[in-house]
């Protein structure tokens, strides 16, 4: 973890980045507030803003007296977010460096389909 | 919320020098609270004053709603794990738990022998024959076995090697989940307790500098790394905390930062760091004796 970004902010991502990756699938038990502190070694009061941010979301939910749950169709809702920021993340930048570097879109272009052929 | 401590106005003067100045905060019940600053910033003084181990020259600070000064009920509900404890001399390892035993209602005699094992401290050991690091980890183990409602560590690992800090930040986690309860703690390691706090008070010349939650304190600050001229033109009328050039190259860090103001710092073909909240406080700090200095 980064320490120079809030840290229940990377806390949530990183549980969408395990939703999105199948490693924890739609209807499955979340860790509990107690054991993400544990295991990241935070405060369990950062840990519960990170879960909040996507019980928020309509991505987990709770279910009383057991724990937080993925919600059906969180996968597809994280994927369409992650979508729509990837221009700015990560295109953007790109195109910015190449730029720089005084490397032609037809360039780019093509340096992205033999990464993608790959 | 409930304040479990609240100051105002709290000053505490030893001859000429004040130690804490015009000190007003409040620290809210169930949080880990990390009072950082520089060595003679005022943090051991405003802990005392918070156990009642010192007079306040003026203004006043409560503890769970009342002054904690010779009140035993307030006292009882909260433990206080200096450095520089000093023991009697004949005291053993022992004897402090036993001590501990008598003194916090609160008290787990199991835990307590848990931790003994897992930090190896030599119990049958004199106190003052012990390493600066088993005197730590007896002052630890006193701190989390005790369980006092509010719990303060004024710089509690002087001398602890790296394992045995790490088993005290899962310890220190683990037992706060199972038993929430207010803990202060000081440390020079800001880095490595970061993550455990909630709030962080940062103390400087005796007065409060920073007063914030912790997670909204990382992530204001940043880093800006870019030609000098394209740096200056940016950061000119913004709130820079430090600046460092090489050649044509400078780095300036910078708090405040919209999100707006950070896209045109890449737009001007900055390249953006975060800033760690001991870096902050370092810039921080730092800035403000030169300040008092020139």
């Amino acid at each position: 973890m980064d320490d120079g970004r809030p840290i229940f902010l990377q806390i949530a991502e990183q549980l969408e980045s395990q939703i999105i990756d199948g490693s924890m699938r739609e209807e499955t038990q979340v860790p509990s507030i107690n054991d993400l502190a544990a295991f990241h070694r935070i405060n369990p009061a950062t840990a519960l803003k990170g879960v909040t941010l996507l019980v928020d979301a309509g991505i987990l939910y709770k279910r009383r007296g057991i724990g937080m749950f993925v919600a059906q169709g969180a996968r597809d809702r994280l994927v369409a977010a992650r979508t729509e920021a990837f221009q700015d993340t990560y295109v953007r930048p790109l195109v910015a460096q190449a730029r720089a570097l005084g490397i032609s879109p037809e360039q780019l272009t093509a340096m992205i389909r033999k990464e993608a052929e790959q | 919320m409930t304040a479990v401590i609240e100051a105002r106005g709290l000053t505490k003067q030893f001859g000429k020098v004040d130690a804490v100045a015009d000190v007003t905060f409040s620290v809210q019940e169930h949080s880990i609270c990390g009072l950082l600053g520089r060595n003679g910033a005022g943090k051991s003084t405003l802990m005392r004053l918070i156990t009642g181990q010192e007079f306040s020259s003026a203004g006043e600070v409560d503890v769970f709603g009342r002054s904690p000064v010779e009140d035993a009920a307030v006292l009882a509900r909260t433990c206080f794990v200096r450095e520089s404890q000093i023991y009697p001399d004949s005291f053993r390892g022992k004897h402090v738990l036993r001590a501990a035993a008598h003194l916090f209602p609160n008290w787990d005699a199991d835990y307590a022998a848990r931790l003994v094992d897992e930090f190896r401290v030599p119990l049958n050991r004199r106190m003052k024959k012990m390493s600066r690091g088993q005197r730590s980890a007896v002052g630890v183990i006193v701190g989390l076995a005790a369980r006092a409602e509010l719990t303060l560590l004024d710089e509690p690992y002087a001398g602890l090697d790296a394992v045995a800090r790490d088993l005290f930040y899962d310890h220190l986690l683990a037992d706060y989940s199972a038993n929430p309860r207010t803990i202060i703690l000081s440390t020079h390691l800001i880095d490595e307790a970061a993550r455990l706090l909630d709030h962080v008070i940062v103390v400087d010349g005796g007065r409060v500098l920073i007063d914030a939650d912790a997670d909204s304190l990382r992530g204001t600050a940043v880093t800006l790394v870019g030609g000098h001229a394209a740096v200056e033109r940016f950061v000119e009328g913004k709130d820079v905390l430090g600046w460092e050039a090489i050649g044509g190259i400078a780095s300036v860090t910078l708090t405040g930062l919209s999100d707006a103001e950070r896209a045109d710092a890449v737009a001007a073909g900055l390249e953006l760091a975060p800033v760690s909240l001991q870096q902050l406080i370092v810039s921080r700090t730092r800035n403000t004796t030169q300040e008092v200095r020139s």
